[in-house]
């Protein structure tokens, strides 16, 4: 894994809010193709360091880069346009809006023509609309949605919602992933086709995913290395095996999650 | 290969066949015993109040930001593109035949443009707010237009030192050809569909939708909003300067109330936000309705509020949701083909989405 080149790297990540120090001290180094899982127990930080990485809170502390590239300080469009895209932990599409038109709402920043061309409808107009039809085409397939393309996206069951979402954040043409819980509240067949999901997406692209999940035994299956969070702190990191036995993490986490049972997620 | 374009291009042509039986019955209709100036003042109101309603449906209904001060920029147009004709006229361009006509599209063109610029003013800092706030301040700004124009002299008014009410601007030349009007709305609307049937409608919706999600998409959302808002005062101008020139020779800053605002706003919401179909629809029943309740004209803001609560209890999406007609549709629709889109109208009101991430 060391030789290999780190797409994102965060360095001492930190954000407070008030008094609440909600993260501290976050370090990643995400390499070319690998997958991260980020877990820890509820309120641990793991969402608001996506928020941070995808430039939504400015974090008060710490440097991100991608690619060697300072991000701080740039805008959620600027940062996707770089190269960072992600889901939400409750799933945001653009509801009232075509499964297609959610996915090519995500080429927007990559179609050319201007307002001039729009309204005249000529000079390459129809050649951008129907590539831009086609890659989306090409996504839906991939998650077998292209069936669907006229549907609302709202009408859609949970689990193509969740596909949806990441349809589109695939179509922002990203180099890295950030999956929030993409398996929260799926039953477990759903959760069998996301993880197959994943494995195709790391297939297709060269991309490489950071992923929080409460699933500990989905993570565990496919993550190389995992990070640990506690109340904002990193407790641990390592591969599924070195976290399985480490003793913090599972006082913390897996200790925790037994008394939680049953409580809300 | 290239369906969408193919599709599109069946589609334009069949339009233009629409349109020039459009043009075939207004030719019947200025012929015939119908056409008084009465009958020729309700057309023209038609379609400045289409050229309203849809505009003014981009930002509220497809962009889902709610704006409360559009007659504003209609006043922008109305005043700047009366102040151009009267100065052309009164450098001695002739204003009669068609070089007449080519200077009122030039007045429409500086006054939808002089709108635009306002509507790019007022939208930098509005557009930072959202919901009521939004709504507050776009009506704030309608008015201070308003207000503003009232007291500069070349307007009308009197200047701020004498503190008094403007006087109707005067001397307006009379520039209602019904071909010329009726071809403008025509092509005003088409190029909003064009707008809204593109990226930038793509990108519109999705912000409607849900903000925080169209950032994660790579949408600009800032950008867009203002470009939208730009574009929808931009066609309010136009408006406007069809308003200015309908025949009556004035303009007064009376015509220009918040009230009108809220007019055309309940026509966007009654006409279904997201529909220009339905903006049109609205806007013409409404400019018509009044005309034909000439006895309960007093009545009609009543009736107005009436149909509203009437249509949010029964129809909240409005008379057509977000469906738009299309000519060729609904010729492959009577040719027994499924129609292409088959759209479930969402049933409830749009939800709120959350502002957490
Ligand atoms: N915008 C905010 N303002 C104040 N507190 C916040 C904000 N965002 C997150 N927090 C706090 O930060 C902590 C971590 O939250 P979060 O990152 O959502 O946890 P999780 O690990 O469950 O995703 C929580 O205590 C939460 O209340
Ligand atoms: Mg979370």
């Amino acid at each position: 894994m060391s030789e290999q080149k780190i797409v994102l790297q965060a360095e001492h990540l930190g954000i407070h809010f008030g008094g609440l120090k909600a993260v501290d001290d976050f370090n990643l180094e995400l390499c070319e193709g690998e997958l991260v899982g980020l877990i820890g127990p509820n309120g641990a930080g793991k969402t608001t360091v996506f928020n941070m990485l995808t430039g939504v809170y400015e974090p008060t502390e710490g440097k991100e880069y991608l690619l060697g590239s300072c991000l701080n300080g740039k805008k959620v469009y600027q940062i996707v346009a770089a190269g960072i895209a992600r889901t939400f932990q409750n799933i945001r599409l653009f509801r009232e809006m075509t499964v297609l038109e959610n996915v090519m709402a995500a080429f927007t920043k990559d179609i050319k023509y201007g307002m001039g061309r729009t309204l005249a409808r000529s000079g390459g107009f129809w050649q951008e609309e129907e590539s831009a039809y086609t890659r989306a085409m090409e996504l839906l397939s991939l998650f077998g949605l292209q069936d669907k393309k006229a549907e609302l996206a709202t009408n859609l069951p949970y689990g193509q919602q969740r596909k949806l979402e990441i349809a589109r954040a695939l179509a922002t043409d990203m180099k890295v992933l950030l999956l929030d819980e993409p398996a929260a509240g799926m039953n477990p067949t759903e959760t069998a086709e996301l993880l197959d999901c994943i494995n195709l997406i790391r297939q297709k692209f060269h991309v490489s995913i950071l992923l929080i999940e409460h699933d500990m035994s989905l993570v565990m299956k496919i993550c190389e290395r995992i990070i640990v969070l506690d109340y904002g702190c990193t407790i641990a990191s390592g591969t599924p095996a070195e976290i399985a036995g480490n003793k913090r993490v599972i006082a913390a986490y897996l200790g925790e999650e037994d008394e939680e049972e049953g409580s809300v997620c | 290969m290239m369906k969408l374009k193919k599709d599109s291009q069946k589609g334009t042509l069949l339009n233009f066949v629409g349109i020039a039986v459009l043009f075939a019955a207004l030719l019947v209709f200025q012929q015939s015993s119908f056409a008084s100036p009465y009958m020729r003042g309700i057309l023209i109101q038609c379609c400045y109040v289409i050229i309203m309603v849809t505009s003014l449906n981009i930002p509220n209904g497809f962009m889902g930001q709610f704006s409360l001060g559009h007659v504003g920029f209609m006043a922008v147009g109305a005043y700047t593109s009366a102040l151009v004709t009267k100065a052309l006229v009164q450098v001695g361009v002739p204003y009669t035949g068609l070089p007449g006509y080519a200077m009122f599209l030039v007045a429409v063109l500086v006054g939808a443009l002089m709108a635009g610029l306002f509507g790019l003013m007022v939208s930098v800092p509005a557009l930072r707010l959202r919901g009521d706030y939004l709504a507050i301040i776009t009506l704030g700004f309608g008015e201070i237009i308003r207000v503003i124009i009232q007291n500069i002299p070349i307007a009308g008014g009197k200047g701020l030192a004498e503190g008094q009410a403007g006087q109707p601007l005067i001397g307006i030349k009379n520039f209602s050809n019904m071909y010329v009007i009726v071809g403008l709305t025509i092509a005003c609307v088409a190029l909003m569909y064009a707008f809204v049937r593109s990226k930038y409608g793509r990108a519109i919706k999705a912000i409607r939708d849900d903000e925080i999600a169209s950032e994660a998409a790579g949408i600009n959302t800032t950008y867009y909003k203002v470009l939208a808002f730009t574009v929808s005062a931009f066609f309010a101008g136009v408006a406007g300067a069809i308003f200015a020139h309908r025949g009556l020779g004035t303009l007064q800053t009376s015509d220009f109330t918040f009230v009108k605002s809220t007019e055309y706003v309940l026509m966007v919401v009654l006409g279904g936000m997201g529909s220009l179909t339905g903006s049109i629809i609205s806007a013409v029943v409404l400019s018509i309705l009044p005309e034909v309740l000439r006895a309960f004209a007093q009545y009609r803001m009543l009736i107005y509020a009436f149909l509203l609560v009437l249509m949010m209890l029964f129809r909240p999406i409005g008379l057509c949701g977000t469906w738009e007609f299309s000519l060729l549709d609904t010729l492959r629709g009577i040719r027994g083909h499924k129609p292409k889109k088959p759209q479930a109208p969402a049933g409830v009101k749009r939800e709120e989405v959350s502002e957490d991430v």
